[in-house]
């Protein structure tokens, strides 16, 4: 079986969740073999904890001499991993990095590209990816006919699979150019934890928008209450109620919970793009011609600011 | 310094989108327009352009690659105060996946610069149709250029780039030399209105349209047929079913989504 390379995306050696995500997929297309490019130190770490999910091969790139350098040599060393092994796909998430790791590496080996994949099967042509567009509007199926297929995928495309690979760690020592040392993070600020799940990870987000006037305590007391994400329009984040990390919509994260709440959000089809595929949906809105309700499985045409606290407080109470 | 701006001509996002029945994005029964999100990138250009030492010395030229009706998408920034633009139109072109595109827009900034080098290619964040947000990466790959993509604030001095990016992990200041590609965000800031002056201005402003025998690019190198992926099917999303809506009155809202949400097991 030929091996699938799944980059793992990591904080400073902890893997993400999207990676084992990633993995799962590539057990469908072939032999999972995760590339690890950081920290020398953190590299075993990292191992255990994909060979947990089923890596069967993890090949460990010690990043000290391109730290820093942004994507162009981790293009770089994917390309010259893929020339030796020549997997059946490479597998990376739709991060911003990701899709800049992928956009140049399908240039490096003529490689045909997809781009965030909601779900990837395998077939006789090799993998088929679905992709949601227009807004989550059509669904796409597609494949690669060229090359090697590099799929991006999106987070919550499937569900992490534990069990053990053998996890063999090689360590792969990759040529970079000088080229690819040019664009550089001069700085880097973590994101402070919210204490409040993942948005793209949660089961249940509850969205704010411009209705809040500003006022997002309904909004996360609600959240807090159903144990839920928080999220919101453009509107708001624009307002700087929210900082952007938070914000729905084509232009911020797609999510598709279990559960999602939109609360004095109209329901444009830009945000509508980021939320449409949530499994039940239910919104508050003042206005009972909002667009959002055309979406809903169940709605309340009320003011979120008397409506929200009186749920928050009755769901609180039967949870006593 | 010699900007050049990647602008893409797409369906209107609030109309109905749809697929030809060749599974390629219908561009002709639909309306189109300048990519919103490209309108930050013509934006951010002109801003640059204006605050820079030499704003008369700086030229910024929009260049689109798509059908012949594409042009009003160039046009429009034009409108807005490029000061030239490129259309690169030719048959062969329709239904090129991201690589030809990238192929094809690598080609024309190259010939955009024979006379006086491109030092910043600015693009949007994503296309509002395809919403792949890969081709600034593959254009700075074909280019051998460093990227920057997905900045929400920019900064120029002279031939350095400062940009700020908000990460899934981090939010990032990240900085380049130029030349470089450099790909930006709704949140670097509303772009402008056309003025009426604008709008005159743009009338006696340079639109050159090039095919692909202008850039070198064989035919047999673009466009559906040679497509290094294929769209095997498009399906519509089967509209949601009518919900249930009420009507707070004296609190039942509250009681009435409790219920609802007891009722579904979120509770
Ligand atoms: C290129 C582009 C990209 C975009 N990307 C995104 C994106 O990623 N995400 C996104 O969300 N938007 C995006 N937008 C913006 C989008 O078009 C809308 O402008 C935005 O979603 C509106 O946010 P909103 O629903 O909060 O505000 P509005 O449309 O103003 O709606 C506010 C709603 O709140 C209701 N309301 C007011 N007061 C109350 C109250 N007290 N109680 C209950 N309801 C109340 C009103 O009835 C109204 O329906 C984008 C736009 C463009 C052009």
């Amino acid at each position: 079986m030929s091996e699938v390379l799944v980059l793992i995306d990591h904080v400073d050696g902890a893997v993400r969740k999207p990676t084992y995500e990633l993995l799962a997929i590539a057990k469908r297309l072939g032999e999972p073999s995760a590339v690890f490019i950081g920290g020398a130190d953190q590299a075993s770490g990292a191992a255990e904890a994909v060979k947990k999910y089923g890596a069967e091969k993890v090949y460990t790139v010690d990043d000290t001499e391109i730290k820093g350098y942004l994507v162009a040599p981790k293009a770089e060393v994917l390309q010259q991993l893929a020339e030796k092994t020549s997997p059946a796909a490479i597998l990376i998430s739709s991060s911003f990095e990701g899709k800049e790791i992928a956009g140049r590496l399908a240039i490096k080996l003529k490689s045909g590209i997809i781009t965030d994949a909601v779900d990837v099967q395998s077939s006789e042509g090799g993998p088929v990816t679905t992709q949601s567009v227009f807004a989550g509007n059509f669904t796409v199926q597609a494949k690669v006919t060229k090359g090697t297929p590099i799929i991006t995928v999106k987070p919550n495309a499937a569900a992490p699979e534990e069990g053990d690979g053998a996890g063999a760690v090689e360590e792969f020592a990759a040529t970079i150019s000088d080229a690819a040392k040019s664009a550089k993070i001069v700085a880097s600020q973590p994101r402070q934890a919210s204490g409040r799940p993942e948005l793209t990870e949660a089961a249940i987000v509850v969205a704010g928008g411009r209705g809040t006037g500003g006022n997002f305590e309904p909004i996360e007391g609600f959240a807090d209450a159903l144990g839920a994400a928080v999220g919101a329009s453009r509107a708001a984040v624009d307002s700087g109620w929210t900082p952007h990390t938070f914000q729905i919509g084509q232009t911020g994260k797609t999510v598709s919970p279990q559960l999602y709440v939109a609360n004095g959000i109209s329901g444009a089809i830009q945000h509508r793009a980021g939320m449409q595929t949530s499994k039940t949906i239910v919104a508050v809105n003042k206005d009972d011609e909002a667009p959002i309700f055309e979406l809903v499985d169940f709605g309340v045409v009320g003011d979120l600011h008397t409506v929200l606290p009186a749920a928050t407080e009755q769901i609180n109470k039967r949870k006593g | 310094m010699n900007i050049v701006v990647c602008v893409k001509h797409v369906p209107d996002a609030t109309a109905d989108r749809r697929f030809e029945s060749d599974n390629t994005v219908d561009r002709v029964g639909v309306d189109g327009l300048l990519s919103e999100l490209d309108e930050y990138a013509v934006e951010q250009a002109l801003q640059i352009k204006e605050k820079s030492d030499n704003p008369e010395e700086t030229k910024v030229t929009a260049l689109c690659v798509g059908p012949e009706k594409a042009v009003d998408a160039v046009r429009k920034a034009l409108q807005m105060g490029a000061d030239e633009g490129i259309l690169v139109s030719d048959e062969a072109i329709a239904g090129s996946d991201y690589v030809a595109t990238s192929l094809v827009l690598a080609k024309a900034i190259s010939k955009a610069g024979e006379e006086r080098a491109v030092d910043l290619v600015i693009c949007g964040m994503a296309s509002t149709d395809a919403a792949g947000s890969v081709v600034p990466a593959m254009l700075a790959e074909q280019l051998n250029l460093p990227q920057v993509t997905f900045a929400s604030v920019v900064e120029t001095q002279g031939d350095q780039v400062r940009v700020k990016r908000d990460g899934d992990t981090a939010t990032e200041v990240i900085g380049g030399t130029m030349p470089l590609v450099l790909s930006v965000t709704d949140q670097t800031g509303e772009a402008r209105y056309p003025s009426f002056k604008g709008i005159m201005a743009a009338k006696k402003k340079p639109l050159e349209t090039w095919s692909l025998s202008d850039l070198g690019v064989d035919a047999g190198d673009v466009g559906l047929s040679v497509a290094w992926t294929q769209v095997e099917d498009t399906t519509e999303r089967p509209p949601r079913s009518a919900g249930e809506i009420v009507k707070d009155e004296d609190g039942s809202g509250a009681t009435a989504l409790t219920e609802f949400l007891a009722s579904k097991k979120f509770i």
